[in-house]
C-alpha cells in the first residue's frame, strides 16, 4: 500500500484520482498525451441501452470559472460500447474501469447494468440518476428518494459488481436521497453531477445553448460539491466519491477532508488534458507540506469540527 | 495533439477587427493545413480555438477577429508573453481532394487555413484560385498575401465597395476541379448549392475540449455522429447533412 492508495468497495486504487464520466471519452485521446495507467481508475461516458445522438448544438457555453454543457448523453449504446470501445480501451488501460450508466426507465438502468455485469474490465457500475440534460429521464430519478431507491434496488439485483449511485445536486435535501440509496443496497455514492444553469446571448436575446439549459461544472461548483460531500458522508456508512470543480492536489485533499474516499475530476480535463496526471504527481509533495502521511488517514478529517 | 508553451513573436492588427498572431514553440504536432490550435487565456475557463494559417520550423501564424472578451484580451498581449497551447488538433484538408485546379473559397477570417492550404497545393504542383469574400472594402485583408503566392486571387464584397460585388458564389462560375471552403455556415451551404464539384468544408462549432473528449461539438452526418474537433473540422461535402 502506497501513501496515495485508497480502497473503493473492496477494490484497491493506486491513488484516489478518477476522471469523471463525460469528460474523458473512453480514454484514448488522453493516452496520446500520457500513460493513463497512472490513474486510480476512470469513469467512461454515460451509457444507455440504445444509441443516442445527443442534443442539438451549441451544447457548450462558458461561465465565470466554469462551463455549461448540454451534451444529452450522446453514446453508441451499451452493446457497441462493449463490442467496440471496451476492447480498444483494454489496449491503453489495464485496470478495472467504472461503467457509467444512464436510463429513462428503471428497466433500462437494470438492463444496461446487467450487460456490463458480464464484462471483466468493468470494476464498478456508476448509476447516473442525475443527468440534467435529458428530458423525462435521468435527473428525475435522482430528485426523489423513492425513485432513486427503486433504481438502486433494480440495479443491485442484476449485478455482483459494486454499485455506485451518482447523485444530483439539484435537490433540496441530498442527504435524504443518499440515505434512500444506501438503504436500497448501494455500495457507494458519487456526488455531485452538474448544477442546472443557463446563459443568454445579449445580441440575439436567446439562450446560448440549443437545449436552453445545461449543467454547470468546473471550479465554480467546488464549494457546493464540498458541502454536499461533507453532509452526506457524515450521514451514511458507505464510501462517498467527491467531485465537482476539482483542479489541484489541494482540492483533492480538501475534498477528502470533507469525507470523500476517492475523487473525480471532470471539466478540468477538458481545459488541461494532463490535469489528472499533474494532480497525481503533485500529491506527495503537497502531502509533505501538510504533514499528511497517507491519504487514507485524512478521509473525513474535518468531521466533527 | 501536443500541449506546450508558446511565445508571442508578433501580435499586430491587420484591419480594425482582424489581427495576426505569430507564436513560437514546438510546432511538430501541426502536420496538415486546416488543423487548429486551442489557446488558454488567463481569466477564461475554456480555451479558444483558431485555425493555423501558416507554419515554419519553429512558429505558426494565426489570424483572428476580435469578436468578444477573449479575443479582445488576446489582442492586448505583447510579444514575449507565453501562452499554453494545444496544437495539432483536427484532421485538416486533403490536398488531393479538390483535383488539379481547385477553388479556395473563404468568408472573412475563414481565409486563414486556406492560405496554408494554398501553399501546400502549390508544392504539389496544383493550380488553386482563391475567392476571398468580405462584407466591405475596409474589412479586406490578406489579399496581397494570397496574390504573392502567385495564384489568381479574387475579392468579393457584399456591398460591392471592392472587387466583385456580391457573395463568393458569384465568383464561382468557372471551370475548376473542386473546392475547399471555410467561412460562415450559410456561405458553406450556398457554395455547395452553387456547384456539384467535389469539395471539403471547414466547420466552426462551440467547443468544450477541442480534442474529442466531451462530445460538445458533435454534428450528425451521413457517416453518423462526428466530432467537429476531432473527426473534423474539415468534412467532405458529401457527408454533410444540412439542417432544415
Ligand atoms: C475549429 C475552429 C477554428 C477557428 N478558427 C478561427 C480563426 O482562424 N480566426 C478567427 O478569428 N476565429 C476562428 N474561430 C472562431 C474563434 O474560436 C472564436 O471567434 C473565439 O473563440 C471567440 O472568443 P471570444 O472570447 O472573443 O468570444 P466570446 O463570444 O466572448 O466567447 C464566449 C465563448 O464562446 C466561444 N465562441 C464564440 N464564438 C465562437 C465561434 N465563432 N466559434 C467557436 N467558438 C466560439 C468561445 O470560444 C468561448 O468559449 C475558430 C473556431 C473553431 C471552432
Ligand atoms: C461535457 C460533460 C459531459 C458529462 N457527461 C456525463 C455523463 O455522461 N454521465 C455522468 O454521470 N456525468 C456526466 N457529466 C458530469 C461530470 O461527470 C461531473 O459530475 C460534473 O461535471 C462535476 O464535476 P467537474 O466540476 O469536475 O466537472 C458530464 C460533465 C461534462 C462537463
Ligand atoms: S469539443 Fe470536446 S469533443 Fe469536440
Amino acid at each position: 500500500m502506497g501513501r496515495l492508495s485508497v480502497s473503493l468497495c473492496g477494490i484497491g486504487l493506486d491513488n484516489p484520482v478518477i476522471p469523471a464520466s463525460g469528460t474523458f471519452g473512453y480514454g484514448y485521446e488522453f493516452a496520446e498525451l500520457y500513460d493513463i495507467n497512472c490513474l486510480g481508475t476512470f469513469s467512461f461516458k454515460g451509457t444507455t441501452l440504445h444509441s443516442r445522438p445527443g442534443n442539438p448544438l451549441p451544447r457548450i457555453a462558458e461561465t465565470a470559472s466554469g462551463m455549461l454543457n448540454a451534451v444529452g448523453l450522446q453514446n453508441p449504446g451499451v452493446d457497441r460500447v462493449i463490442s467496440e470501445e471496451l476492447p480498444k480501451l483494454a489496449e491503453c488501460f489495464h485496470k478495472p474501469v467504472i461503467a457509467n450508466v444512464s436510463g429513462f426507465s428503471v428497466e433500462e438502468y437494470a438492463e444496461v447494468c446487467r450487460r456490463f455485469d458480464a464484462q471483466p474490465q468493468v470494476g464498478w457500475l456508476e448509476v447516473n440518476v442525475s443527468c440534467p440534460n435529458v428530458h423525462d429521464g435521468g435527473m428525475s430519478f435522482g430528485t426523489e428518494p423513492k425513485a432513486a431507491a427503486e433504481v438502486t434496488r433494480a440495479v443491485r439485483a442484476v449485478t455482483s459488481k459494486p454499485v455506485i449511485m451518482k447523485l444530483s445536486p439539484n435537490v433540496t435535501d441530498i442527504v435524504a436521497v443518499a440515505k434512500a440509496c444506501e438503504d436500497a443496497g448501494a455500495d457507494a455514492l458519487s456526488l455531485i453531477n452538474t448544477l442546472m444553469g443557463m446563459r443568454i446571448d445579449l445580441r440575439t436575446r436567446r439562450p446560448v445553448l440549443a437545449n436552453r439549459t445545461g449543467g454547470l461544472s468546473g471550479p465554480a461548483v467546488f464549494p457546493v460539491a464540498l458541502r454536499m460531500v461533507w453532509q452526506v458522508s457524515q450521514a451514511v456508512r458507505i464510501p462517498v466519491i467527491g467531485l465537482g470543480g476539482i483542479q489541484s492536489a489541494e482540492d483533492v485533499i480538501e475534498m477528502m477532508l470533507a469525507g470523500a474516499s476517492a475523487v473525480q475530476v471532470g471539466a478540468a480535463n477538458l481545459v488541461n488534458p494532463c490535469t489528472c496526471r499533474d494532480i497525481i504527481r503533485a500529491l506527495p509533495g503537497t502531502m509533505d507540506r501538510l504533514q499528511i502521511n497517507t491519504l487514507q488517514e485524512i478521509i473525513g478529517g474535518s468531521h466533527g469540527q | 495533439m501536443k500541449q506546450g508553451q508558446f511565445t508571442i513573436l508578433e501580435n499586430t492588427a491587420l484591419t480594425g477587427r482582424v489581427s495576426r498572431l505569430r507564436l513560437g514553440g514546438d510546432v511538430s504536432a501541426i502536420v496538415r493545413p486546416g488543423q487548429f490550435v486551442d489557446l488558454r487565456l488567463e481569466g477564461f475557463f475554456l480555451r479558444r480555438p483558431f485555425s493555423v494559417c501558416d507554419r515554419d520550423d519553429a512558429s505558426f501564424l494565426l489570424l483572428y477577429e476580435r469578436v468578444g472578451r477573449g479575443t479582445e484580451l488576446l489582442s492586448a498581449l505583447p510579444p514575449g508573453r507565453t501562452l499554453d497551447v494545444l496544437t495539432g488538433l483536427g484532421n485538416g484538408f486533403d490536398p488531393e481532394h479538390g483535383g488539379d485546379a481547385p477553388l479556395l473559397i473563404a468568408g472573412g477570417t475563414g481565409l486563414s487555413p486556406l492560405y496554408g492550404l494554398a501553399k501546400a497545393l502549390l508544392k504539389r504542383g496544383k493550380s488553386p484560385t482563391a475567392i476571398l469574400g468580405f462584407n466591405t472594402a475596409s474589412e479586406v485583408f490578406f489579399e496581397e498575401d494570397f496574390a504573392a503566392l502567385g495564384i489568381e486571387t479574387l475579392v468579393c464584397t457584399a456591398d460591392g465597395s471592392r472587387g466583385l460585388p456580391g457573395f463568393v458564389t458569384a465568383a464561382m462560375d468557372r471551370r475548376h476541379t473542386g473546392f475547399y471552403a471555410c467561412g460562415p455556415e450559410a456561405m458553406l451551404r450556398a457554395v455547395c448549392e452553387t456547384s456539384p464539384m467535389p469539395g471539403e468544408l471547414s466547420f466552426d462549432q462551440r467547443m468544450g475540449c477541442g480534442f474529442g473528449a466531451c462530445m460538445g461539438c458533435t454534428v450528425l452526418t451521413k457517416k453518423g455522429p462526428l466530432r467537429v474537433c476531432r473527426d473534423g473540422p474539415v468534412l467532405d461535402r458529401e457527408d454533410v447533412l444540412w439542417a432544415d
